[in-house]
């Protein structure tokens, strides 16, 4: 070991630490900073990106517009891996910079359930459109979640409608077998819940069947369903494992139009790779699909990706991840909006300001029209209580080539939702030891 | 010249026996604490507490505790996420289910039961060592994967399976801010280290020392195989029990069973590879190499693209990031196969020397 060596080694060294060191924190005026929180490598890429790409091109497509009243948008991205302690610290990296963050999306079930844990400190909001923890839509427990348009346990609600609509009413569902193929983790787990609930009403049969993850492994568990045939499977996996489960079904010989995914089972990348054999596959959207005729597509095309501004290939937009992107970083931008009505108009809004605006989120369909959201998605509308807003689904089919839809617009069942949705979080405060906010808190 | 130990005579056993013998390591590491309690809280941000000096700390004491069972009795484990795992939901359970049990004896029962957990997948180190007993630690880690999957009893039903702790508080002060946070972790690491460092200069750590060289010579010496060997995987799982424990309690809030994957038994093992086996202060080193560098690669690329005039995408800075990364590992390791710790300590023995190096 030569001194040179050395010298060269506490160079890279000092070289990593003094990156460390510099945080260039310039505050600029009238940006409203966004933290993106993404991942385009790792195991769950493929999917992850197109995401990603969805929600910055909206952001640029805010500032092609000429900002929210004036002001502009300016966002970092940060690599998460979808790991949780690299969300962890991307989420404390840049929830300071740019005069400081008023709102993330951590994107993954996870980081999700870390952050949650955070955020009321730091007065940030945690965004998370269609995922997230189920219970969070309860407002006066969790003050700064919003799982916006949507949960897991919407989803799977609306899938047994949709099911029940096949057989001819949800009363036919008694006797019936439901599989559940779940991704082995929180966000796998999460639909559990609200299934079990609804097989003790309606008296369907529910066989749960955890997947490893990353769920390339499935001889196992498609070996089950091959001996109890059931009668619907329903779908919650992520990355690589939705191409493998209907890749299995189609070895064993599984229909696929019997087959449920959840939304983030049911997008481009999941099918492609199989294209024919995924034909019939089903997957419920919360909300929207694949929405290359709608008019913020045209808008994205003609001045983000037309002024050669665009992120990712440019046939990627509209597809149905892309605008889960999108769709996620318009309900966050609209809360920014919904503040800025309240405290002034052409300001950057702080963190509790935004929270509010998130609170009382009113989308009405004129509003919808004028974004370019109009067919894309139903209106939505938050309050202190309820920070879901909406309750909607369809469903879409592919059909070998493309996502179509095949259901009419289905809402889930309050009745089963609400009180599911109380009791839980009444278990969380009683942990946390929360006292649940007052009326005179709805108002600040 | 400023490093040279002339003139500093032993006269006492007591002076003989001290882990720093020369008077300026002594001052150094005085001045290093000093440094670490008092002037790092002054002067890091908060996202530099957070995001990097505490897990840090927290990691660091696993890859010390690592180091103990690998470096020093020379047993090859790839079941150290697991250990973490069962200390941070032995922890979660005493401190859920018992109302009132105070933050620290939480942290070091979870490390008791990462302590049996330990003793009990350290059992075939007896039968098999080398890469065999590597992979049959393997079933420590798939099994904890398991069990805190399936079990419920250990999430107390949580229905997503995730768990998470609140109003942690050490003898009344709330552990909420940066810098509580920090100086818990880093008083538990300072008193765990100097702990280790006792334990590994002391009779059992020569008995681990003796069957990592060599099993067969230090069993016809009198060592007893089955003591050694189990007692060094009890005192590892409890430090990488208490490890795991932090981790989930100070540092993540909530977590699941992924957060203590087998890729965190990867990352622990190479730390020690790459910090140096059977040091102490390789625990550290390696920690910081494996945790730390990858984030300030993250940072630093995009300024370094920045000033070279072209711009790299978010995935660019990943990949390069990981090559950087994996990069350095080979060259470390081929420059220097003993570790980072044995870097330090060339460079202490050239101190020593200079200015007249032969």
């Amino acid at each position: 070991m030569k001194v040179r060596n050395l010298i060269l080694a506490v160079a890279a060294v000092a070289a990593g630490a003094s990156s460390l060191v510099s945080t260039g924190a310039l505050a600029q005026a009238k940006e409203q900073f966004i933290p993106v929180l993404s991942y385009r490598t790792g195991p769950y890429a493929p999917n992850g990106a197109p995401w990603a790409n969805g929600y910055v091109d909206y952001l640029k497509l805010v500032n092609a517009r000429g900002g929210l009243n004036g002001v502009k948008l300016s966002f970092e991205e940060c690599e998460t891996g979808y790991d949780t302690a690299r969300s962890v610290e991307c989420y404390e990296r840049l929830k300071g910079k740019n005069g400081g963050a008023a709102l993330v999306q951590p994107l993954s079930t996870g980081a999700t359930f870390a952050i949650t844990e955070k955020a009321p400190a730091d007065k940030i909001s945690v965004v998370t459109v269609g995922y997230g923890r189920s219970e969070s839509a309860d407002g006066t427990t969790f003050k700064w979640n919003f799982p916006l348009a949507g949960t897991y346990w919407v989803a799977s609600d609306t899938i047994l409608q949709a099911i029940g609509k096949k057989e001819g009413g949800l009363d036919k569902l008694k006797g019936k077998k439901i599989a559940l193929v779940y991704h082995d983790s929180p966000y796998g787990k999460e639909p559990i819940a609200l299934l079990q609930e609804r097989s003790r009403q309606l008296g369907f049969d529910l066989q749960l069947l955890p997947v490893t993850a990353p769920g390339v492994e499935q001889k196992a568990t498609w070996l089950q369903i091959r001996q109890a045939r059931p009668d619907y499977t329903l779908l919650w996996g992520w990355g690589v494992m939705n191409s493998t489960a209907i890749k299995e079904a189609q070895a064993t010989g599984y229909a696929r139009e019997k087959m449920y995914g959840v939304w983030w089972a049911g997008a481009e990348p999941d099918v492609k790779d199989v294209a024919d054999g995924a034909k019939g596959y089903n997957a419920v959207t919360l909300q929207h699909g694949a929405e290359p005729q709608s008019k913020v597509v045209k808008d994205m095309l003609a001045m983000v990706h037309g002024k050669g501004q665009g992120t990712g290939p440019k046939d990627e937009v509209g597809q149905v991840l892309y605008m889960r992107g999108a769709m996620s970083a318009m309900l966050g931008v609209e809360g920014i909006r919904a503040a800025q009505d309240r405290f002034g108009k052409g300001k950057v809004m702080t963190g509790e300001q935004v929270r509010w605006g998130l609170e009382n989120l009113n989308l009405t369909q004129a509003k919808l029209d004028a974004l370019g959201f109009a067919g894309v998605m139903r209106p939505i509308s938050t309050s202190c209580t309820d920070h879901m807003g909406a309750a909607w689904a369809r469903i879409h089919t592919w059909d070998g080539k493309q996502w179509k839809f095949t259901s009419d617009w289905l809402q889930a069942d309050e009745q089963i939702i609400k009180p599911l949705v109380k009791s839980t979080a009444a278990r969380y405060a009683a942990e946390k030891k929360l006292t649940p906010r007052t009326p005179a808190d709805c108002q600040s | 010249m400023l490093y040279r130990e002339n003139g500093q005579f032993k006269t006492t056993y007591r002076a003989d026996q001290q882990i720093f013998p020369i008077a300026q390591d002594r001052l150094v590491v005085a001045l290093f604490l000093l440094f670490a309690f008092i002037a790092v809280p002054m002067l890091a941000s908060d996202y530099l507490f957070r995001a990097i000096l505490i897990p840090f700390l927290i990691i660091s004491l696993a890859a010390l505790g690592v180091n103990i069972l690998v470096g020093y009795c020379g047993q090859i484990s790839l079941g150290s996420g697991a250990f973490m795992a069962v200390g941070a939901y032995g922890a979660y359970n005493f401190f859920v289910r018992l109302p009132g049990l105070p933050l620290i004896p939480a942290l070091i029962l979870g490390g008791l039961c990462a302590t049996f957990f330990g003793i009990l997948f350290g059992l075939p180190s007896l039968r098999v060592k080398g890469l065999y007993l590597a992979v049959a630690t393997l079933a420590a880690q798939f099994f904890a994967d398991w069990m805190f999957l399936r079990i419920k009893w250990f999430t107390l039903d949580s229905p997503s399976g995730s768990v998470s702790v609140s109003n942690l508080q050490v003898f009344g002060f709330p552990i909420e801010s940066a810098h509580s946070k920090y100086w818990l972790c880093l008083s538990i690491l300072v008193v765990m280290a100097l702990l280790a460092k006792n334990l590994v200069r002391g009779a059992i750590g020569r008995e681990w020392m003796a069957i990592r060289d060599m099993d067969v010579a230090a069993a016809v010496i009198g060592i007893r195989p089955m003591y050694a060997k189990l007692s060094a995987f009890a005192v590892s799982s409890f430090i990488v029990g208490m490890s795991g424990a932090l981790w989930g309690f100070v540092y993540l809030g909530a977590w699941e069973p992924a957060a203590f994957s087998v890729d965190q038994s990867f990352r622990l093992l190479f730390m020690v590879i790459i910090g140096g086996m059977g040091s102490i202060l390789g625990g550290f080193l390696g920690a910081a190499f494996i945790t730390v560098l990858p984030i300030a690669l993250n940072q630093f690329l995009p300024v370094l693209a920045q000033l070279l005039g072209f711009e790299i995408s978010t995935a660019g800075i990943s990949h390069a990031e990981l090559m950087i990364f994996g990069g350095l590992i080979v060259w470390f390791l081929i420059v220097e196969p003993h570790g980072l710790a044995k870097l330090w300590s060339i460079g202490k023995q050239k101190l020593r020397l200079w200015p007249f190096p032969h």
